[in-house]
């Protein structure tokens, strides 16, 4: 019978092919039950999960905790802010402090690279990366992958342009990973500035010029400029960038085919994306955002299987 | 590893097209009735059982499929992950008569597990439970079939298994005698 090669999800760079499929597979098999009069299933009623936020978010910290609730899980939730890590508490500490009240899973996001990582290798609970700092967003790109397979038929053989503000962003280092693993061509496309130098050498395709990059792809994820992480300016202004790699619906409809929209969220509409091509039949943000609920309960049940009783 | 056969084809064939006659004395035309058969194996009970139905009454007969995996009470109780199949209930189940479809009845924990799986899904207004083999006397929890294809005594050590024409290659049921036995752990 099939389980995940991994006890902690840290990093798409750590599972194979089969772990994302499987998760794929279990995921569709949850959305089918949150669409149910009764969204619930008993599965994890004797699991108790922290989800500790270092840095701010809206649609993760919901959706992974409306993924627990619906797995009828227990759930604690946990954010900097007002927090003894204010007064100078180590993340290790502060996190063994949760553990201490009997918790068997965390679900963390935190501002530096590697946390989740770290955080798995000092603790005994099941950690979930749920974005740390530039580095990865894991189940960003599952939720991205499945959404793909359910528009498309599968991932494998597509091509995906990822667009924006790379050199800031986890969703674009975890997307590469996720798309490559399953058998996707992957092109990033953004102002020089904003993409990593040495990028290439992850086997993907670098452009810089949107339209070239639009009329190669089948699909394009549209990533937000990440001005908070921005210490100094990568291009003149966003009027000058949303100019030359934003997404109107001139844009699209001159195209020669008909290709997919995605976007991971927060948009700022005007920026990278016009309002009416976020809100097109072409654009898929929503069934991303419910979809998100399905992969992260997949992702939850497949590593709570795993915690010993 | 000793194997005895317990219904051939032709027996298996003759129980369904029994079971199809008492389901309509009771259910008359299906016009408020459903078949739900449980994932993975009590579905190809309720596709035959659907089939003689749909031959009998020559109308078609509302069924459906329902996976319990999430509702069951092992889960982490074993070595590995209790993976999913497809559940396929798109219709209200909402004041209906529902009959469970399964193809062995043995501790009765599978049912338990079903019958919670199905609520989520609305209130029916009543549920039956039809199994094509009863192991009588076996039963972990107080649960007992409305319609049985054929009593069995079994010791808990034995197995029986379910086979079909589509996938085995064969119709017929089966008693394994000897533990480990890969196609009667099914």
């Amino acid at each position: 019978m099939k389980q995940l090669s991994v006890d902690h999800l840290t990093g798409i760079v750590d599972l194979t092919r089969q772990d994302i499929e499987l998760i794929l597979e279990t995921a569709a098999r949850f959305k089918e039950v949150i669409n149910r009069p009764i969204k619930k299933v008993p599965s994890l009623r004797d699991i108790t999960i922290a989800n500790v936020f270092f840095e701010n978010s809206t649609r993760t910290r919901l959706s992974f905790e409306l993924a627990q609730k619906r797995l009828s899980a227990d759930v604690v939730n946990f954010s900097a802010a007002g927090s003894s890590v204010k007064k100078g508490e180590t993340l290790v500490d502060t996190v063994n402090n949760i553990l201490a009240m009997k918790v068997d899973m965390v679900v963390m996001r935190h501002p530096n690279p590697g946390a989740a990582k770290f955080l798995s290798q000092k603790i005994k609970a099941r950690v979930v990366n749920a974005g740390d700092g530039t580095h990865e967003h894991p189940t960003q790109a599952l939720l991205d992958a499945f959404s793909i397979q359910e528009r498309l038929g599968s991932v494998a053989g597509k091509k995906i342009v990822i667009v924006g503000d790379i050199l800031h962003s986890r969703v674009a280092l975890s997307n590469i990973y996720c798309l490559q693993k399953l058998g996707a061509e992957v092109m990033v496309c953004g102002p020089s500035t904003l993409i990593p130098k040495y990028i290439s050498e992850l086997g993907v395709r670098v452009s810089h010029n949107l339209r070239e990059a639009l009329e190669w792809c089948d699909v394009a994820n549209m990533l937000r400029i990440q001005l908070e992480r921005q210490d100094i300016k990568y291009f003149p202004s966003l009027r000058e960038y949303s100019q030359q790699f934003g997404l109107d619906k001139t844009l699209l409809d001159s195209l020669s085919k008909e290709i997919v929209i995605m976007h991971p969220g927060p948009i700022n509409r005007g920026v990278e994306i016009s309002s009416d091509v976020a809100d097109s039949p072409q654009s898929i943000i929503l069934d991303q955002v419910e979809n998100g609920v399905a992969v992260r309960m997949a992702v939850i049940y497949l590593l709570a299987a795993k915690i010993e009783r | 590893m000793e194997k005895q056969v317990i219904l051939n084809a032709t027996q298996l064939e003759l129980t369904l097209k029994r079971l199809s006659h008492e389901l309509i004395e009771t259910h008359d035309t299906f016009e408020n009735s459903i078949l739900i058969g449980l994932q993975p194996r009590g579905i190809h009970v309720a596709t035959r059982i659907k089939a003689q139905l749909e031959a009998i009454l020559a109308h078609p007969i509302q069924a459906g499929n329902l996976d319990i995996t999430f509702h069951r009470d092992d889960f982490r109780r074993r070595e590995t992950p209790l993976l999913p199949s497809i559940t396929n209930i798109d219709f209200s189940i909402e004041n209906k008569r529902i009959i469970l479809i399964d193809d062995v009845l043995f501790t009765g924990r599978t049912i338990r597990a079903g019958l919670d799986a199905l609520l989520t899904f609305g209130r029916p207004s009543q549920v039956q439970l039809l199994a094509l083999i009863d192991r009588r006397y076996s039963r972990d929890l107080p649960i007992q079939a409305d319609y049985i294809g054929k009593t069995v005594d079994t010791l808990a050590s034995e197995r029986v298994a379910v086979e079909w024409k589509e996938i085995e290659g064969q119709d017929q049921v089966l008693l394994f005698t000897k533990e480990g036995n890969e196609a009667a752990q099914r």
